[in-house]
């Protein structure tokens, strides 16, 4: 079929094999994506990974349009990534802080996002310490809303460039044996590795002290076989092909008050421990790291550490998902339904 | 909006000879070989590069790298063109740097996607000389550019199009020129 609108349309039109499958209008969470449109938005992230080894690395792709960056919590290098993704895509960026926000005069969550829209983003990304808050705001909101963490929900494009890492180092995201170790319980990076590598056929463990890994995580995932929870990190280990490390959060220690050094004797990845996974096996981990605690520095600066390679990967899905979301025309979008 | 085939303006036959002239008149008017490579854009330019390096070879046993590049992050009509299309990857192995290139595409009519393909090029580094070869020009230019090497010049009307197929990508090979009836 072809229908060229303009003349320029006709010199490059699209053939309908070219034309991307799958519609997105926010990116929300992991827990509702298939398998082949993970595999997509995988495969659109690879022409920007190529972006970040060029001597010029600034397109104008998305130039005159807006990223409305919304970091109702603390962070620097998912909102220095989200930023720079942009601008490397040639869009502007408005930037509203936890800090300096309104939110701390008592403005609620909603009169705030309603605030930022009507300054006319492209779209929004947004983090809370509310699970379900980015859910919240793209049923108030028209434009896209890409979710950066909300709570101990899901962080999606944490999952989406650690699977882009581990296909980059092993070939393939198919049925690996992946243990994730430290505080499962209150982990939005866990929570969407989980639902991610699940829908591949990976076989997950999870392992911590007991008050962060409870009996209820095991069906978590909703395909694949159920979670296995251990509280050894050497039976975690045993034949893994991908450790993931999370951060122990420092702030959740005392709740049940768990002493550091114990934490550290009891899960640290040593290099000692880390002989106990398969061969070549690969160690993840979303950042900040904080060295001689979840990790030893041996592990961390090693060649199995994937740790700068996900953040210059997190650069790249970032980028595709933003083209993806605001890079098109969208006369054929269908409005999102207003509550 | 219908689509039917006026006529045929290129067989099998006839693309393969203008590919191997077009081979010679690029080696023949390059003053050597050393720099040159070949950069298709996807994507019908990217076999057309690799078979204009073939029959480079074949006359003067040189072998000239060939890149594939894809210009859609740098359209200028993404924001006009309703559906939105896939990216692929650029592959180009080699530094662009003080290279001889040779832009490889199937049709040139604005020139918009030449423009795309330059943008692109230039992120990669700084070529010596960009020069453009195509097998059709059809006309109807929107801006300033022209190809050096060109395998048919073809008039054309602004309700025709011109449908390169390529046995890599259609199964299939020929050029024709179609024509929008209402």
């Amino acid at each position: 079929m072809i229908q060229p609108e303009t003349s320029a349309a006709a010199e490059t039109r699209i053939a309908p094999e070219q034309i991307v499958p799958f519609r997105f209008n926010d990116l929300l969470a992991i827990e509702p994506l298939r398998a082949d449109e993970i595999t997509f938005l995988l495969d659109q992230s690879k022409p920007f990974q190529e972006i970040q080894r060029h001597p010029l690395k600034k397109l104008a792709t998305l130039r005159g349009k807006t990223v409305g960056l919304a970091f109702f919590e603390p962070s620097t290098r998912t909102r220095i990534s989200f930023s720079t993704a942009a601008s490397r895509l040639g869009a502007d960026t408005m930037q509203l802080q936890a800090e300096s926000s309104s939110l701390q005069k008592g403005e609620s969550l909603l009169d705030t996002v309603r605030t930022l829209d009507a300054m006319k983003p492209d779209c929004i990304v947004m983090r809370h310490r509310s699970s379900g808050a980015a859910d919240f705001v793209a049923r108030h909101l028209e434009i896209p809303v890409l979710n950066a963490g909300d709570g101990t929900h899901e962080h999606p494009t944490q999952a989406l460039l650690d699977a882009l890492t581990i296909r980059d180092r092993l070939g393939r995201l198919d049925g690996w044996n992946v243990s994730i170790i430290g505080d499962i319980l209150h982990s939005r990076v866990a929570r969407s590795n989980i639902h991610l590598l699940s829908r591949f056929g990976c076989r997950i463990t999870l392992c911590g002290p007991p008050m962060w890994v409870p009996p209820e995580l095991e069906n978590l995932a909703r395909c694949g076989e159920p979670l296995r929870r251990v509280s050894r990190v050497e039976e975690a280990l045993d034949g893994a092909d991908i450790v993931h490390v999370l951060r122990v959060q420092q702030e959740r220690l005392h709740e049940p008050k768990l002493p550091l050094d114990e934490y550290v004797m009891l899960y640290q990845l040593t290099p000692d421990r880390l002989r106990l996974a398969r061969p070549g096996a690969l160690v993840l981990h979303p950042g900040p790291m904080i060295r001689g605690l979840e990790i030893d520095p041996a592990v961390a600066d090693g060649p199995q550490s994937c740790v700068l390679e996900q953040v210059t990967n997190g650069l790249a899905v970032r980028m595709a998902l933003l083209f993806l979301l605001i890079g098109h025309g969208g006369e054929d979008l269908p409005a999102k339904d207003a509550i | 909006m219908r689509v039917v085939e006026k006529t045929q303006l290129m067989s099998a036959t006839e693309i393969d000879r203008t590919l191997q002239r077009v081979a010679h008149e690029i080696v023949e008017r390059s003053g050597g070989t050393v720099h040159l490579a070949l950069i298709g854009v996807r994507r019908r330019g990217v076999p057309l590069a690799q078979r204009i390096a073939r029959a480079m070879r074949a006359i003067d046993g040189v072998d000239v790298p060939v890149g594939t590049l894809d210009i859609t992050l740098y359209r200028d009509d993404l924001s006009m063109v309703a559906a939105q299309p896939v990216l692929q990857s650029s592959e180009i192995s080699f530094s662009v740097d003080d290279k001889d290139l040779i832009l490889v595409d199937d049709v040139l009519y604005t020139g918009r996607t030449i423009r795309a393909a330059m943008n692109g090029l230039f992120d990669l580094g700084r070529p010596r000389r960009v020069r453009l070869c195509v097998l059709i020009d059809r006309g109807h230019r929107e801006l300033p550019i022209e190809a050096a090497f060109i395998g048919r010049t073809v008039q054309t009307s602004d309700m025709e199009i011109i449908e390169v197929r390529l046995n890599e990508i259609d199964q299939e090979e020929r050029v024709m020129l179609v024509e929008r009836v209402p």
